[in-house]
């Protein structure tokens, strides 16, 4: 046992020292040795040529239809009343009591069919398909054996990822985040001068960059012009826990959410005291006033850093950008939108939350090959005369999809756990019944507009 | 993914051209290799129990099924007499009404019984969809059944009432007052039934 550790140490000693310097100091002054680079550029090119030898074994022209569209099945676009008339075209009209063909059944029919074939929702809860496989057996939902110097470079890379990278990665999440609760308890003894709010970011971006190579995380900034001043609101897409670590990454933020025990609660608490947060005790969140209260008294001292909010509500696999609450909205002052894409080439960022716990999707997160991530800042946007919050709402998020190239959907994400409103079967059904009777013997059913 | 399936994956994965027989003859459907793939992973992704079959809750899932008017009923389709577990090669065998009718199909010796999604099935899963206690008959009460599900609270019952009638009315030819399949194959006999009722997969 002696002889272990007199071996040991010295070996720990070094990968500390080379840690320190390699890695940690670099990060926290924001420079770069393009050990990261080298990284990645070796990884592009072997995933490269594992692509190359799958697309040679199977028929090539499978895998290439494949990555141009990612749908399953053709899916029209006409409306209900569309398809109903064409249903019924060869039927001669007849407009007393009523017109009701028998094959009106067929267009639900085929729309239920298809939904259940492929829907837009359900999918957006799991995570992306890749149309070519990373050597990660998690994405691996289509493909096959293929050779053995396939298997042996994936079998070197589940030792490289879990042996050497895993380790190094959780050393350095475990320094950030000490020196994250370190950093601002020692700033938080400091009276309120100015030098406390810039000692305070420097402590804060300090440790979310040494937390982001703790991820491996290559960010491109695009749009830095546009970056949230103090005193706004910042809302952003959100895919996974991390969008966190990657925002705050170029600038600070206040973060908002609901105060947590643990180690989580350690983390608020301490961020708490260096500058201000606004962390909502789990009864208080459901006090929409209390909430937009104390956003908007943040939000109006111009001294206070940006609100960061993500109003998706949940994590969205990263194709698409669903509903956002209007809630966020409502607060006034302007909201700048950084949109961020996750590259899933090297590692899926998606937090599926209904299957993975936090701990596991971290460790999944160290375990893969590296996070690439693309932020976009948008120019801030100002709600303008006559429009509501919802209307605000979505066009912010039609301005955030198309920035990142995602699809703009309008559904609920807390369809994710909840049920779908029935006011949308009312809707179907009243619009058929206008085909059926013609518009004037409706009775006026009041549906009332789903309250977001 | 529980045990059952990945055995279930491997055997997709590790079969070959050859053994395209074999599949025939489980899944009666002559999809490409990659599209019964692509069909098992949705089967896959839908079943929240992972116990390699799919309830009616898993159906009701998804949003876009949920507020179609006739969500249940297409939901019952997949479950035959009796059951409440649907397995994949149920499912696919719904499915398969709905493969379009190739055109080398069409003319084709029908000896070997008819395929699933001939004229024909597909019309009798439109049928079906009416004819809820399978006595082969549409009757008033099942008539107004669908008819309410499709309007929801829109309509009166007098109206409504009347509408049947008059479906049924126009339908009926040996005057029972029911409709029977045949009969109902008459009534759409001018519809566009495999276009309809068919979709395409891009792949």
């Amino acid at each position: 046992m002696e002889g272990f550790w007199a071996v040991f140490s010295p070996v720990l000693r070094v990968w500390f020292t080379s840690l320190v310097v390699l890695i940690m100091l670099p990060a926290m002054f924001g420079i770069s040795l393009g050990i990261t680079e080298t990284y990645m550029k070796i990884l592009i090119k072997t995933l490269e040529w594992a692509t190359h030898r799958i697309q040679r074994a199977s028929r090539a022209e499978e895998i290439l239809k494949h990555s141009a569209s990612n749908g399953l099945i053709q899916r029209d676009n006409s409306s209900l009343e569309q398809e109903i008339e064409e249903l019924r075209r060869n039927r001669p009209k007849s407009a007393e009591r009523g017109d009701f063909t028998l094959s009106d059944v067929l267009y639900f029919t085929r729309k239920g069919i298809e939904s259940i074939v492929e829907d837009d929702v359900t999918q957006r809860f799991t995570s992306e398909e890749l149309v070519s496989w990373n050597l990660l057996t998690r994405s691996n939902n289509n493909f096959q054996y293929i050779s053995l110097r396939l298997t042996v470079l994936w079998g070197v890379g589940v030792v490289v990822r879990y042996c050497i990278l895993l380790p190094l990665r959780i050393t350095l999440t475990a320094i950030g985040l000490s020196w994250l609760v370190i950093g601002t308890t020692m700033v938080g003894f400091l009276p309120n001068f100015r030098v406390k709010g810039w000692l305070s970011d420097l402590v804060h971006l300090m440790c979310y960059r040494i937390c982001a190579r703790g991820l491996s995380a290559t960010i491109h900034y695009h749009n830095k012009q546009n970056r949230p001043k103090r005193g706004g609101i910042c809302v952003a897409n959100h895919t996974s826990p991390i969008d966190v670590v990657i925002l705050a990454n170029d600038g600070c933020y206040a973060m908002v959410g609901q105060v947590h025990g643990g180690l989580m609660g350690v983390l608020q608490r301490a961020m708490e005291r260096s500058c201000p947060h606004i962390w909502f005790e789990r009864a208080e969140m459901r006090d929409r006033h209390l909430v937009t209260q104390r956003l908007r008294d943040h939000v109006n001292d111009k001294t206070k850093l940006p609100i960061l909010i993500f109003p998706e509500g949940t994590c969205i696999n990263n194709t698409s950008v669903m509903m956002f609450k209007k809630g966020s909205f409502e607060i006034g002052g302007t909201i700048s939108g950084p949109a961020g894409i996750y590259d899933p080439q090297f590692g899926d960022a998606f937090w599926n939350s209904s299957k993975y716990s936090m701990v596991s999707y971290l460790l999944r997160m160290m375990t893969s090959w590296a996070i690439v991530c693309n932020v976009w800042y948008l120019p801030p946007m100002a709600q303008k005369e006559g429009e509501d919050a919802v209307q605000f709402a979505n066009r912010v998020k039609s301005t955030i999809a198309q920035q990142g190239g995602l699809v703009d959907l309008d559904w609920d994400g807390g369809l994710k756990r909840a049920k779908v409103k029935d006011s949308f079967k009312e809707q179907q059904q009243k619009k058929y019944s206008h085909m059926v009777v013609g518009d004037d013997s409706i009775e006026n059913v009041t549906v009332g507009n789903a309250d977001f | 993914m529980g045990l059952q399936g990945w055995r279930n994956v491997l055997a997709l994965k590790t079969s070959k051209n050859n053994n395209r027989a074999a599949w025939q003859r489980a899944f009666p459907v002559p999809l490409s290799h990659s599209q019964i793939t692509r069909l098992y992973s949705r089967f896959h992704s839908l079943d929240k129990g992972e116990n390699g079959a799919l309830s009616r809750e898993d159906f009701q899932r998804i949003p876009e099924l949920a507020i179609n008017p006739l969500g249940d009923r297409i939901i019952n389709a997949f479950f035959p007499e009796g059951e409440d577990q649907a397995n994949f090669r149920g499912f696919m065998r719904t499915l398969a009404h709905f493969r379009p009718v190739e055109d080398n199909e069409k003319n084709k010796d029908l000896t070997s019984g008819e395929p699933l999604n001939s004229r024909t099935n597909k019309l009798l899963f439109a049928f079906r969809l009416y004819d809820l206690d399978r006595d082969d008959k549409i009757s008033r009460d099942e008539l107004l059944q669908v008819l309410r599900m499709m309007v929801g609270v829109n309509i009166s019952d007098e109206q409504l009432g009347s509408i049947a009638d008059r479906t049924i009315q126009e339908a009926d030819t040996n005057g029972d007052m029911c409709i029977s399949f045949s009969e109902f194959i008459k009534v759409l006999e001018k519809v566009d039934v495999e276009q309809k009722m068919s979709i395409r997969f891009l792949h």
